[in-house]
């Protein structure tokens, strides 16, 4: 990439935007309120493209739904590459000032024909020729994706492939052009910045960068290990080895989360030592050795945390925590004063300002200025500094702003790692509703009028195949296991598809069916993509 | 559209045949298994339809059933709550299953035909077994009592044409518009011709698009409709917006009580409508024309939609008007029962599957009209106008009525007249003389309505006003649509002020708070005061009220809601101690 | 907003605005107070309630400061007797026709402009008893104005949803689904958009609805916490409204450039669990759960 590490574009330009492409995102349920951003957009007269398997809520505001093949976004942007070059579309003066490796992609791109990437992808030719001529053409242009485009093996490929479609055009770096990667939690975004990453340190500073490393040891007092450290999926390999026997689990429900579930759990119990600090005692907490409950971060502590926009924001303490519970900050620093270090009992602005002194792009954002407005937007690197609104904008300056070019990267289409076979002749993807998150531990508190439960949705033709009825319950079996589900048969999902939620673990252990295959670059699971087979139940009718 | 919800209800093979006609490009094509064309845009360029697919609806079982108007919805992609809402705007259109089987039986109430006992009528035909509905006026009014029977596509064809009735029309007093009633054969075009029909067209390509409007400018022609805004200043602004879509609207939702000017000039005449809008579109660069007509107008809607067929027919709408000397088309709307859609703002939501509900001016039409595009709206009879401004030219248009209201006028007469009727006059007769005319006993007449419900009362010593712009203002009164509405001695001048107040009630949009609640309380006061004095309380609630609706409401509907009710006290002609 | 500007009088005021501003943006520029129902911040102006009216020199009929721009030279009044006349005769009629009695913004305008609904001899009122459908709010159009704003708010100027529209006509128009049929069965997607934008509380949260019935709603008590919602990364503030430790509703700023005042079903309604003992209680081992 080109030195990222959040969405290069805030919320308000995708109201601006001449053209939307809405890629691996169902952010009409995942992210509502983003998503009114965009149906302003829309409505101020923009358009948008949906590439997505199936025609979800999102894709039903798009002029056009391209309803690729799981996993074949590689294939398909690479083809839109070819054509937007082929036709002569691509920004020659942009990529010649601010990119590199130009020549070499343009050699890459080449077998990807549009009718190849029919083949690859299930759309056919003419679609993809005008998707890639709309997006060229547009005057602002933006890319926005979620979990559709990162939960694959080749997940950072594919986020590479898109970003190769902003290089080739000049849509990034402007007001209303850019690469939007919308976030899944209220923090996801702050836990990278804080340095929640196995090679960073906060702000993203590496952590193999001796000047960093010194800076912090000097700031913390104490020396750091050098040593990237392991992202979670490498961390279930090395407990799997034994070279990892003891886990302090925050906030993370893996025995429900995790792709290959029953897998994951085996791992966990086979700990030596196992401390989970939650907010509820989840599944993961009941295979604990130690269990530290903690306050709920966003309605009874106070903090910030970072947005999709990059914008850090308060939160604040509106109840008293119930008796028993404690703030993370507060427990983290016990524990230390515990194991012989003499942190301070401190507050969360001490801990803030602290990471201001080390942190460049947080430099500028003082409590009182969070306070007052709506936070600001990294980076902010001193105290008069308004936020950033758009990233890369150094890619339309005349020296690039001391930057080295950006690069084109080589991406190849390999499609899925579990193939679909005759055993199991069924693409399972998964996703969001609106109503509920995750795991489910949070949306289960409330009563929803629109919960709509945990059903396998097939395609009619699929049904016809199988002769199943709507309502019908039948055995889903994938090479790692099997669950009991109830089939909604669905006019317009595409044959050989199969979708659901994995919000009801209690309902239905639907990750012992995911494949765990990951991406050796972010370390995340595949779970967009599994192979099932679906069986009738035996000796048993409809439910 | 968007991720709507439609219900499981199913509509029958019918009805389902019927949308699928209406909906030739469907805002959702399944170009594949995996490519789907839809969002908002194209639901928004179908919207339109939904107005006439309910009208389908309704016109197929007597009524609109859930199943007919979630197929209908989901065609068009319209939220199902908002199809609803519409069609739940309308008069006449039924959302439940009627009662009684049968056509519908609109009775008119409204005053000349309450003077023609309607009720009475009403009550014959309940004895007769049909299903009747008694409602505001139909525009009949010189035939009163009127009837109006809503027939259904499967009814008897005799049933539907009931509407024809004597054409009574008086060219005595001027003989403009007139001109070609009852010579003119008017379904067919070559009739129409041969009475000079598509001479002013011809002229006006002739002496091009900016003479036209030049002509229609000092011609002095303004609206017919009540508002009187020149119409050269109309056509010049949208002449000169350079938008990629500019429309004509002919206003033919003729809703004001006492007021059938535009129906008659439509059943006798329809060809010359057609012709003058298509010299509005010629001379505005509007290449497209929208007829609103009014649901209760049958037999005009079937002649129009004649006339319009046999003009494409000929070459003489399309996309090569007199041989390719440019473009213009039109489409034919229904209204469906809501005076509210006479007028122009509402009239566009209307046509694009709204709500009848005005729309706050500015911006003004000939800025941001129908579907947000510079459009030209007229009542037929100003548009019809436009003829002999082209064909004869200024001074010939002058020479007649007075300099500020130059031309003549046309005059629905009706109510305790000896021969009611349309008439048409120049401008400044006195008023007596046109009721005398009409066989009015001038000394019997207690009051006259001018300018219908939205209009004043004038007392006997008034019936000498002079029929212009200028003489109607001068004594605070209004031509309005030319409604001339006769009430004699014997007239219980309190019945009709509560009808008047209740047609308000009625017809209010419900939008703005000063019109919907204060014509419902207005209409109560006058219920409860009915008949005695009212006192000075009741007095000054009357007086508030119509202060609010003067001055707060959107649109003239409310603006006008309380003027016939004030003028007649203001006459003595009601609450003066005898 | 285009770069001209245009110059006025307001109240004798000269005051010079961007072209494309309302008459009532630049009053509240200039601390000028007129009162709204219908208008909000975060939605297109509709100009129905018109208790924004206001005088323009030259205009036959009031105009609604709340839709309309600033014109160069105009002369507007916010104040005059006959404004206030119209004032008083919008705040009688709504008095008239509806329960305002949890609006506190109605009442005071109320009895600041003397509106009188006693005049009126039995007149007809909005009369729906309270529609409680569900577990997350409750729709009481005895308090309903007529303002359109949830019908917005659901619709383009927020949600895109259109579950509720207007329907029917005149007196008796009314925010209806289609064919009435109650929420859970309509599109409604539970965002609680309309309730946030209500201006009479006829749309409220079902835990103010039963602390109401209860007799246990006591606003002079609750605080307002902003935070923001866990649900996802897009960051949306919350107003946390809480009364004796619990949260009881949840809100937006309409100003916020993230939410412009609207949520989705979790962050409005998703709260439950935090209060919820159930989930929260540390495991029965523990030693805090003597508690």
């Amino acid at each position: 990439m080109f030195g990222a590490g959040g969405g290069t574009s805030s919320y308000k330009e995708v109201e601006e935007a001449d053209f939307v492409l809405l890629w691996g995102s169902n952010a009409r349920a995942a992210h509502p309120i983003y998503f009114h951003h965009v149906l302003k957009g829309i409505r101020n007269g923009g358009s948008m493209y949906a590439v997505d398997p199936r025609r979800t809520d999102s894709a039903k505001f798009a002029e056009t739904w391209l309803g690729i093949n799981v996993g074949s976004d590689i294939a398909l942007a690479n083809a839109l590459a070819r054509e937007i070059i082929a036709a002569d579309l691509h920004d020659t003066r942009f990529i010649e000032h601010s990119t590199i490796g130009f020549e070499a992609f343009v050699e890459h791109v080449e077998p990807y024909t549009l009718d190849f990437a029919a083949s690859a992808t299930g759309v056919d030719a003419g679609t993809i020729k005008d998707l890639a001529h709309r997006y060229a053409t547009a005057t602002t242009a933006q890319i926005l994706w979620t979990l559709g485009i990162t939960e694959h093996h080749n997940g950072v490929e594919n986020v590479l492939s898109l970003c190769n479609l902003a290089l080739l055009t000049g849509h990034v770096g402007r007001w209303g052009s850019g690469l939007v990667p919308l976030r899944g939690q209220n923090n996801v975004q702050g836990g990278g910045d804080m340095g929640a990453l196995p090679n960073k340190l906060p702000g993203f500073q590496d952590i193999d960068d001796p000047t960093a490393l010194r800076k912090f040891e000097t700031a913390y007092g104490v020396p750091l290990n050098p040593r990237p450290g392991l992202h979670l999926t490498l961390m279930f390999e090395a407990m799997a080895k034994r070279e990892l026997t003891g886990l302090y689990i925050i906030g993370e429900n893996p025995a429900d989360s995790e792709a290959d579930v029953r897998h994951t759990r085996d791992l966990l119990r086979n700990l030596d030592l196992l401390v989970v600090q939650d907010i509820f005692m989840t599944r993961t907490a009941e295979l604990a050795d130690v269990v530290l409950p903690a306050s709920v971060g966003w309605a009874e502590c106070d903090g910030t945390v970072t947005s999709s926009e990059r914008r850090v924001q308060r939160v604040r303490a509106a109840l008293e925590p119930p008796s028993g519970t404690r703030h993370d900050h507060e427990i983290i620093g016990l524990l230390a004063q515990r194991f012989g270090v003499p942190w301070p009992t401190t507050s969360p602005e001490h801990l803030w300002d602290e990471l201001r002194s080390l942190s460049p792009m947080h430099k500028g954002m003082t409590y009182t200025r969070l306070e007052q407005g709506e936070g600001l937007q990294w980076p902010c690197p001193d105290i008069n500094h308004p936020g950033t609104q758009y990233l890369h904008g150094w890619l339309w300056e005349e020296d690039l702003g001391g930057h080295d070019p950006a690069p084109f990267s080589l991406t190849n289409h390999e499609g899925p790692k579990e193939k679909v076979t005759s055993d199991y002749p069924l693409r399972l993807t998964t996703g969001r509703v609106l109503d509920s998150y995750n795991t489910g531990v949070q949306t289960r508190g409330y009563s929803s009028p629109i919960r709509s439960g945990v059903d396998l949705e097939i395609s009619h033709l699929d049904a016809k195949e199988l002769s199943l009825v709507e309502g019908e319950r039948v055995t889903v079996s994938s090479p790692r296991g099997s669950v009991e589900m109830t089939v909604s048969i669905k006019s317009d999902q595409a044959q050989g598809l199969a979708f659901t939620t994995f919000h009801f673990p209690e309902l239905v252990d639907l990750n012992l069916l995911t494949n765990d295959q990951w991406d050796p670059l972010s370390g995340t699971a595949e779970f967009k993509a599994a192979a099932i087979r679906i069986d009738k139940l035996v000796g048993n009718n409809r439910a | 559209m968007p991720d709507l919800k439609f219900s499981d209800a199913e509509p029958d093979d019918h009805e389902r045949a019927l949308v699928d006609a209406l909906v030739e490009q469907p805002p959702v094509v399944r170009q594949s298994e995996r490519v789907v064309l839809g969002g908002i845009r194209r639901a928004g360029d179908a919207r339109h339809l939904l107005l006439p697919g309910l009208h389908d609806l309704n016109a197929s079982r007597g009524w609109i059933s859930p199943g007919g108007l979630n197929y209908l919805a989901e065609s068009l992609q319209v939220p199902p709550a908002e199809a609803f809402g519409v069609a739940s705007f309308y008069d006449l259109f039924e959302l439940e299953e009627p009662d009684m089987p049968g056509p519908r039986h609109h009775v008119c109430v409204d005053a000349s035909c309450a003077l023609a006992d309607a009720s009475g009528y009403a009550q014959q035909l309940r004895a007769e077994g049909k299903n009747v509905h008694e409602g505001p006026c139909l525009g009949q009014c010189e035939n009163a009592p009127a009837l109006f029977i809503q027939a259904r596509s499967s009814d008897p064809v005799d049933m539907a044409s009931t509407g024809e009735t004597e054409q009574k029309f008086n060219a005595t007093l001027a003989n403009r518009l007139l001109r070609r009633f009852g010579l003119v054969d008017p379904q067919s075009l070559r009739s129409y011709r041969e009475h000079g029909g598509y001479q002013a067209l011809k002229t006006a390509i002739e002496v091009g698009q900016e003479e036209i409007i030049r002509l229609v400018t000092e011609s002095g022609l303004t609206g017919r409709g009540g508002a009187a805004f020149p119409t050269g200043r109309k056509w010049r602004t949208v002449a000169n917006h350079d938008h990629r879509q500019k429309y004509v609207v002919a206003n033919a939702d003729e809703s004001e009580p006492g007021t059938f000017k535009d129906r008659m000039i439509i059943e006798n005449d329809p060809f010359a409508l057609i012709e003058a809008m298509t010299i509005a579109g010629f001379a505005t660069g509007c290449t497209k024309g929208w007829i609103y007509i009014r649901g209760e107008y049958s037999t005009a809607t079937k002649r129009l939609r004649s006339a319009i067929e046999q003009a494409y027919q000929a070459g003489l709408l399309g996309a090569n008007v007199h041989d390719g000397a440019f473009t213009f088309d039109i489409e034919l709307r229904q209204g469906a029962g809501a005076y509210i859609c006479g007028e122009e703002t509402a009239l566009f939501n209307s046509i694009e599957g709204f709500r009848g509900e005005p729309r706050s001016k500015p911006p003004f039409p000939t800025e941001s009209g129908l579907f947000g595009c510079p459009t030209i709206v007229n009542n037929p009879e100003t548009l019809i106008n436009v003829l002999d401004i082209a064909t004869y030219g200024v001074d010939v248009f002058r020479s007649v009525g007075t300099p500020n209201s130059p031309g003549t006028k046309l005059f629905c007469v009706s109510g305790d007249v000896g021969n009611p009727g349309l008439y048409e006059a120049a401008f400044g007769l006195p008023l007596h003389e046109l009721l005398e005319v009409a066989g009015v006993q001038i000394e019997d007449v207690q009051a006259v309505l001018l300018g219908g419900a939205a209009g004043r009362f004038l007392a006997p010593p008034n019936l000498d006003l002079p029929l212009s712009f200028e003489g109607t203002a001068e004594r605070g009164a209004t031509l309005g649509s030319g409604a001339v509405t006769v009430f004699s001695k014997d007239v219980d001048l309190w019945s009709v002020l509560v009808r008047l107040a209740k047609f308000f009630r009625d017809e209010s949009c419900g939008q703005c708070v000063p019109c919907r609640i204060g014509t419902t309380r207005q209409h109560e006061v006058l219920l409860q005061i009915r008949g005695t004095q009212p006192n000075e309380s009741e007095r000054v609630l009357l007086s508030d009220l119509s202060m609010v609706m003067g001055d707060s409401s959107i649109c003239g509907l409310g603006h006008t809601a309380a003027s016939a009710v004030q003028s007649a006290f203001t006459e003595g002609l009601v609450g003066v101690q005898t | 907003m285009s770069n001209k500007s245009v110059s006025l009088h307001i109240d004798d005021q000269l005051i010079t605005v961007p072209e494309g501003t309302t008459i009532l943006e630049a009053a509240q520029s200039m601390n000028i107070e007129i009162p709204t129902l219908c208008w909000a911040e975060n939605l297109t102006p509709v100009n129905v309630c018109r208790l924004c009216v206001v005088e323009a020199e030259g205009a036959r009929t009031l105009i609604p400061a709340c839709s309309r721009t600033c014109e160069d030279g105009a002369a507007v009044k916010t104040n005059t007797d006959r404004v206030r006349e119209n004032r008083r005769m919008v705040l009688e009629l709504l008095d008239s026709a509806n329960d305002l009695s949890q609006s506190d913004n109605l009442q005071e305008l109320i009895s600041d402009y003397g509106a009188d609904s006693d005049r009126y001899t039995d007149p007809v009122k909005t009369t729906t008893p309270p529609k409680v459908e569900d577990d997350l709010f409750v729709r009481a159009y005895e308090r309903c104005v007529l303002c359109y704003k949830c019908v917005e708010a659901c619709g383009d100027d927020a949600q895109f949803t259109f579950a509720i529209a207007v329907a029917g006509r005149g007196f008796d128009a009314k925010i209806s689904t289609e064919h009435d049929v109650p929420l859970p069965e309509s599109a409604c997607v539970y965002c609680g958009n309309c309730i946030g934008v209500c201006p009479t509380n006829a749309l409220q949260f079902k835990t103010e609805f039963d602390m109401r019935e209860a007799a246990n709603w006591r606003p002079e008590e609750q605080s307002v916490t902003e935070t923001i919602c866990s649900y996802c990364g897009v960051g949306c503030t919350l107003e946390l409204h809480t009364q004796d430790n619990q949260i009881v509703k949840v809100t937006s700023p309409a100003d916020h450039s993230v939410t412009s005042g609207h949520l989705c079903v979790k962050g409005r309604f998703g709260w439950q669990y935090v209060q919820a003992p159930v989930y929260r209680a540390p495991s029965s081992d523990s030693e805090q759960s003597a508690k």
